[in-house]
């Protein structure tokens, strides 16, 4: 299976205080456990991503459960409050236990 | 003399606006670059959610793998031990203008030769790596990085010369008819373009968006793979990705397209 | 050899009978279910459980959805609660549910204060035309609820 690439924006530097968006991309099939085997009939097992992290600074501040109904190469987008200057980390599971980490660095003034 | 006057600048202004009224589905719409003449990009055929998917540099799904094309421009294959970057530099300035004159006519082959084509070329002759399949992650990431550093740039393949045989069998397989149902590009694509197919709107079958992200594949794929889906709706047999065949037919295509931004990676149903 | 066919405009009558074949091969290929469905009976009890048996209040959630969706398998959804996000006033979560899904649920959404804005934006897996259902869980115990229509065509043609 080809490993999973991650995209993340944020902006570079903001006021404290201020609320910005955070978008993330990451490549995955999102399975859903719906689509049948042309050949054989039978439904080809779920294998997606099921948690998302967003840690900032070490404190999980955004995270959310997902299920076979969001789309292959999910993309998701958030607000953070910007606190103090440091990293915005992502982390993807999916089924298998496989983990995927992208990470953004961020400087508050 | 005031009043003929009057009635021919009338009757010339009417002619003027009876000129200037769009045909087609989105008849009120201006479309600025994703027109040129009475052709119309994809993106003028897409829903505005799906372009704004395709607007957003960031969001646009097939992002990902121009990323991956773009970490592989530097890295070294091969037995020759050299990189896309060793010869070809920063893709930004070397690359600019590629995405618009491909497929060529190539002296050495002497046929014509896309920009897929030309990758695998310098991989195992200069590079001495091995050649990447055709809508291969590699390949389709490396093709859509290429080819989108001419983005917004129109659409500009050249059809007189060397490339003018070619060019003629490309429009020959365009409007000539195939498989069970016995239709042909054209009955779709430029005689019902703007019409529904169930519930599909018909596009005009432009190829500037390509390498393409489509909902419907879940990922981006190549023209070629566009027109191996074409022919098998048709229940014609498709001929493989990277044939002459298609080829010629990229060639026709891209001047169909003539002046059309580059929107690689596009993003479409 | 050449048989002449007139195709103009194209009659969708006309076309279902031609495509009709490759379009029930391609749906099956698809991510359509072919039995399970859920109903709206699935949906109210999923949705009865995250809102700990109360019923959700209508408001303060704002649902971006098309109205068309242009292909079921990647529909952009934006959602957004008024909400000061406070320490002691704020979102806790926010759970998207698809009416007519295999399974309703579409997936749940955290917020802290920090988030600043309890505002989110994703893609999703739509079967078929059918209601979206957003519920926002508060800090204080209160529940809302939206939800909003989406309609989904199938194809005809797509290679």
């Amino acid at each position: 299976m080809a490993k999973a690439k991650a995209r993340v924006k944020a902006p570079k530097k903001v006021k404290k205080g201020e609320v910005f968006e955070v978008k993330t991309l990451i490549s995955h099939k999102m399975e859903s456990g719906q689509r049948k085997d042309k050949k054989t009939g039978k439904k080809i097992p779920q294998m997606i991503i099921n948690k998302f992290v967003c840690s900032y600074n070490g404190k999980e501040i955004f995270t959310s459960n997902w299920h076979g109904a969001i789309s292959a190469n999910p993309y998701m987008a958030f607000y953070v409050k910007a606190k103090d200057s440091g990293s915005l980390d992502m982390t993807w599971t999916d089924d298998s236990g496989a983990v995927f980490k992208k990470s953004a660095k961020v400087s508050v003034t | 003399m005031h009043n003929v006057i009057a009635r021919g600048l009338t009757l010339a202004g009417f002619a003027v606006s009876l000129l200037m009224l769009p045909v087609g589905a989105s008849a009120s719409e201006d479309w600025g670059k994703y027109e040129s003449g009475d052709r119309r990009s994809g993106y003028t055929y897409a829903a505005k959610e799906t372009r704004a998917m395709q607007d957003d540099e960031f969001a646009n799904p097939a992002s990902i793998w121009q990323d991956q094309g773009e970490s592989l421009w530097s890295v070294v294959d091969g037995e020759a031990g050299k990189s896309c970057q060793s010869c070809h530099d920063d893709a930004a300035d070397t690359m600019k203008g590629v995405g618009t004159a491909y497929p060529k006519y190539d002296f050495q082959t002497k046929k014509l030769i896309n920009v897929e084509q030309r990758i695998n070329r310098c991989r195992k002759e200069n590079m001495k790596a091995k050649t990447w399949k055709f809508d291969s992650s590699q390949m389709l990431g490396m093709t859509i990085y290429v080819r989108g550093q001419s983005r917004g740039l129109p659409m500009n393949v050249a059809i007189d010369g060397h490339a003018a045989p070619f060019y003629e069998k490309g429009k020959n397989f365009f409007n000539q008819r195939r498989g069970q149902l016995d239709m042909s590009c054209k009955n779709c694509h430029e005689d019902n373009a703007g019409n529904l197919a169930r519930a599909n709107l018909l596009s005009e079958g432009q190829g500037n968006g390509f390498p393409t992200y489509r909902l419907k594949w879940q990922k981006p794929g190549s023209l070629h793979r566009r027109f191996r889906g074409c022919n098998k709706n048709v229940r014609a047999k498709p001929y493989k990705s990277g044939s002459d065949e298609y080829t010629n037919l990229e060639l026709y295509v891209a001047w169909r397209g003539r002046g059309l931004p580059v929107e690689a990676p596009a993003v479409r149903n | 050899m050449v048989r002449k066919i007139e195709m103009q405009p194209v009659n969708r009558r006309e076309v279902m009978k031609f495509v009709g074949v490759g379009a029930v091969t391609g749906i099956v290929a698809s991510l359509l279910p072919s039995l399970a469905q859920a109903d709206a009976a699935m949906t109210a009890a999923a949705i009865k459980k995250v809102a700990g048996g109360k019923t959700p209040a209508s408001g303060r959630i704002t649902l971006e959805l098309p109205q068309i969706a242009e292909n079921g398998n990647t529909v952009p959804i934006g959602f957004e609660v008024d909400s000061p996000m406070t320490d002691s006033n704020y979102v806790k979560t926010v759970h998207i549910f698809a009416e007519k899904n295999p399974n309703p649920e579409v997936g749940s959404f955290h917020f802290t204060p920090g988030c600043g804005k309890a505002k989110a934006s994703t893609r999703m897996r739509m079967a078929k035309t059918q209601n979206i259902v957003a519920v926002a869980e508060m800090s204080d115990g209160s529940v809302y609820m939206a939800k909003s229509e989406v309609k989904v065509t199938i194809g005809g043609c797509g290679g």
